[in-house]
């Protein structure tokens, strides 16, 4: 399936690994959460890059020895208006998590710009609607009040504009 | 009074434009009504039994009188005339067509007011003491830290999809009149010896299904770790808090479930995680909007008030209003006008567009242009001199607004009930209407004193009837209305829960049930005992055996 991403959609290219069964010898390749900690060596000891599927009742510190290591992890909303993932996203991201956050379930165009604000730069975005509509979703608010947010959209933090001299909440650690 | 500036207006505008734009395809049929329901919540429009219902933010109650006449204006515009005060400090219009929705709130933004999150499950119009800034009682005036609270909970991308509602309520002052520990999170204020100035947070209160007095989580938070430590909080619930039952999802059953130390805990190890970034914008930005609210330039003036004094000599009904609905202000010679929305048979909370229109006019001629909601209903000029209290007086007086019973038997909290609400199982205005007419005797009010009666048409608790004095919670018993009482409640600093009386009445029978109690109440009394220290000091037992052994 294409991911939405940087508002444009890309061809995925990772392979993604179910709960049991062998890994593929080459190629990148996203595991449950669970492989991670049974067969770690096997893991390191691949070429290809590392991802991992996480749940939203699993806790992010989980991940903490893991992170360095993972350039996707994949988040799901099981319903759009089952929110876990954003905390579990934006809780990854003041981890120090630099790499691809992708979002899978019912993501829909009216929450992909809270998604995108707390960390989430990759989106499983099915057919239904069309790139246009998701790329004017991108910037519905061009405002927000709240700081430490993910800016990949056009929106300025509006406590920050207000205090231009002060000092900023927090560098904004992943470009996207 | 706070004013919003060009990031405001924008704010606002953006989020109008994409409201339009949701509903546009709501109305084409690109959204499926269950895809299009969380969005228009979050934007404040309900589907109620008969139409639309558009439920409008007044944050922490605070209004101007041009505010209020543009409320009257989409009154007439694109409702029936009137508009309904709620609960929540807020007003709801009960007859809203879809495709005028973003016409309406294009009008609320001409006045600096939306309809942002006053449903969903997301943080709630923020609450207050709708004597905020007035009140004799006051350490510092709460709304500052209302309207921080409002803009940073405003679209918080992280807290929109909570497993339900999240309310906030906030008081400066040590009588709470803000309900703050019947609340998700109550915030209250203390100084200490040092005379610093710290919030003690309460988390898990709340009504509904299973009512709960909150737990203090925190003494006394320095003021600047506000926003860090809510944070913290909302985001152990929106992890942790249950989402596979709607009626378990609130705060307050992940505090009873885990216990308040360990939720305690895993907040204070939620917190001591966060990044702790400089809190200097907060606490420039926080002083910013404490500027918009300054304490209006009041005259300096004698406490007496002779023609103040003389009106109420010779005018008797004049003379009992002013020693019901006039509170202590913080200055001589001025006092709080409660203006009750409770007239004698009315529907509680409800005022037409002409009413709104009179209130106005006197807040902007007397009371610096502000007005308050209470959650109690009632309509609030803060500012008013004693010289001025009777012209006020007379001009209520016209338009049927000069009810003398706030905080009497007649100044009742009840929900729309099923006359208007799809969740209602029974109805809450025609019993309200029933007890006060009941009490339609003014003496008898007086004699009978403060009093709070709270009635909810169903067990979600909207009429707060866990915490009235008398409570009343409408039912259906195979397909009849019938009504349980209880008694006992409270939301004040000493809040407390209700308990049941005993079995339910039919609606034609409630009225005379309250007018038992409070005559068991006014024979058991002790010498100037209001009702609900009676009732603590004696049980339910005397009221108990009044009103079962007729029966």
């Amino acid at each position: 399936m294409p991911l939405l991403k940087n508002n444009l959609l890309v061809s995925d290219t990772w392979i993604t690994a179910e709960a049991e069964g062998e890994l593929p010898n080459a190629g990148d390749v996203i595991v449950p959460f669970a492989r991670l900690h049974t067969e770690w060596d096997a893991l390191s000891a691949r070429t290809g890059r590392l991802g991992v599927r996480f749940g939203n009742t699993d806790k992010p510190e989980a991940l903490a020895g893991f992170l360095p290591r993972l350039s996707v992890i994949v988040l799901p909303f099981p319903a759009f208006n089952d929110g876990r993932a954003y905390s579990i996203a934006r809780r990854l991201r003041e981890m120090g998590y630099r790499g691809e956050l992708r979002a899978i379930g019912n993501v829909l165009p009216d929450q992909l710009q809270f998604m995108l604000q707390v960390g989430f730069d990759a989106f499983e975005i099915g057919e239904r609607f069309p790139l246009e509509t998701w790329q004017k979703a991108s910037r519905q608010m061009s405002l927000a009040y709240q700081r430490g947010l993910f800016r990949r959209g056009a929106e300025a933090e509006i406590w920050t504009e207000r205090h231009t001299d002060a000092e900023p909440w927090l560098e904004q650690p992943h470009a996207g | 009074m706070y004013r919003y500036d060009e990031f405001d207006h924008q704010f606002v505008r953006d989020r109008t434009n994409q409201f339009r734009n949701q509903a546009e395809r709501r109305l084409s049929g690109e959204l499926t009504e269950e895809e299009f329901r969380p969005l228009r919540l979050m934007n404040g429009l309900y589907l109620q039994l008969h139409a639309y219902m558009l439920r409008v933010a007044i944050p922490y109650g605070t209004l101007s009188s041009r505010q209020m006449r543009q409320l009257a204006l989409i009154a007439e515009k694109w409702d029936r005339g009137y508009g309904h005060f709620t609960t929540r400090q807020n007003i709801q219009y009960n007859w809203i067509k879809l495709e005028d929705t973003a016409d309406i709130l294009d009008a609320l933004a001409e006045v600096e007011m939306h309809a942002i999150q006053t449903s969903g499950n997301c943080i709630r119009n923020v609450t207050t003491d709708h004597w905020a800034g007035a009140a004799a009682d006051e350490i510092a005036d709460p709304r500052p830290v209302g309207e921080l609270l409002r803009q940073w909970s405003s679209l918080h991308p992280e807290f929109s999809y909570l497993p339900r509602k999240f309310k906030i309520a906030v008081t400066g002052a040590p009588n709470d009149r803000a309900a703050v520990k019947v609340h998700d999170i109550g915030l209250r204020l203390h100084k200490n010896g040092e005379g610093e100035i710290g919030w003690e947070v309460i988390v898990g209160g709340g009504l509904g299904r299973t009512p709960m007095v909150g737990v203090t989580v925190r003494d006394f938070l320095p003021q600047h770790e506000l926003i860090g430590y809510l944070e913290a909080i909302m985001r152990v619930y929106n992890l942790y808090g249950r989402r596979d039952n709607k009626y378990k999802a609130r705060i307050k059953i992940l505090v009873h479930e885990i216990g308040a130390e360990t939720f305690k805990a895993e907040v204070e190890a939620e917190y001591a995680k966060r990044p702790h970034p400089s809190t200097e914008v907060e606490e420039r930005e926080l002083k910013r909007i404490a500027a918009y609210f300054a304490a209006p330039p009041l005259e300096k003036l004698p406490r007496w008030s002779p023609s103040f004094e003389e009106a109420k000599l010779a005018n008797p009904a004049f003379a009992r209003w002013t020693k019901n609905n006039l509170g202590p202000h913080q200055a001589d010679g001025y006092a709080i006008v409660n203006i009750s929305l409770k007239p004698e048979g009315g529907i509680p909370g409800d005022a037409t567009a002409d009413q709104m229109r009179v209130m106005a006019d006197l807040a902007e001629r007397y009371s610096f242009d502000e007005l308050r909601v209470s959650h109690a209903q009632n309509i609030v000029l803060p500012h008013v001199k004693k010289d001025d209290v009777f012209a006020v007086y007379q001009a209520l007086e016209k338009v049927e607004l000069a009810a003398a019973n706030y905080g009497l038997a007649g100044d009742i909290i009840a929900c729309p009930g099923l006359d208007y609400c799809a969740l209602a199982t029974a109805r809450s205005i025609p019993i309200a209407q029933s007890i006060s007419r009941k009490f339609a005797d003014s003496k008898k009010q007086d004699e009978i004193g403060k009093l709070k009666i709270n009635i909810s048409g169903c067990i979600n608790a909207c009429g707060h009837h866990h915490v009235g004095h008398i409570g009343i919670l409408g039912l259906d018993k195979k397909g009849e209305e019938f009504y349980q009482i209880t008694l006992g409640g409270s939301s004040a600093e000493s809040a407390s829960i209700g308990t049941i009386l005993g079995p339910g009445f039919a609606g034609h029978e409630v009225a005379d049930a309250i007018e038992t109690i409070l005559d068991t109440y006014l024979k058991l009394r002790d010498p100037g005992e209001e009702f609900l220290a009676t009732y603590r000091r004696l049980g339910a037992k005397p009221f108990k055996e009044a009103l079962y052994a007729t029966a």
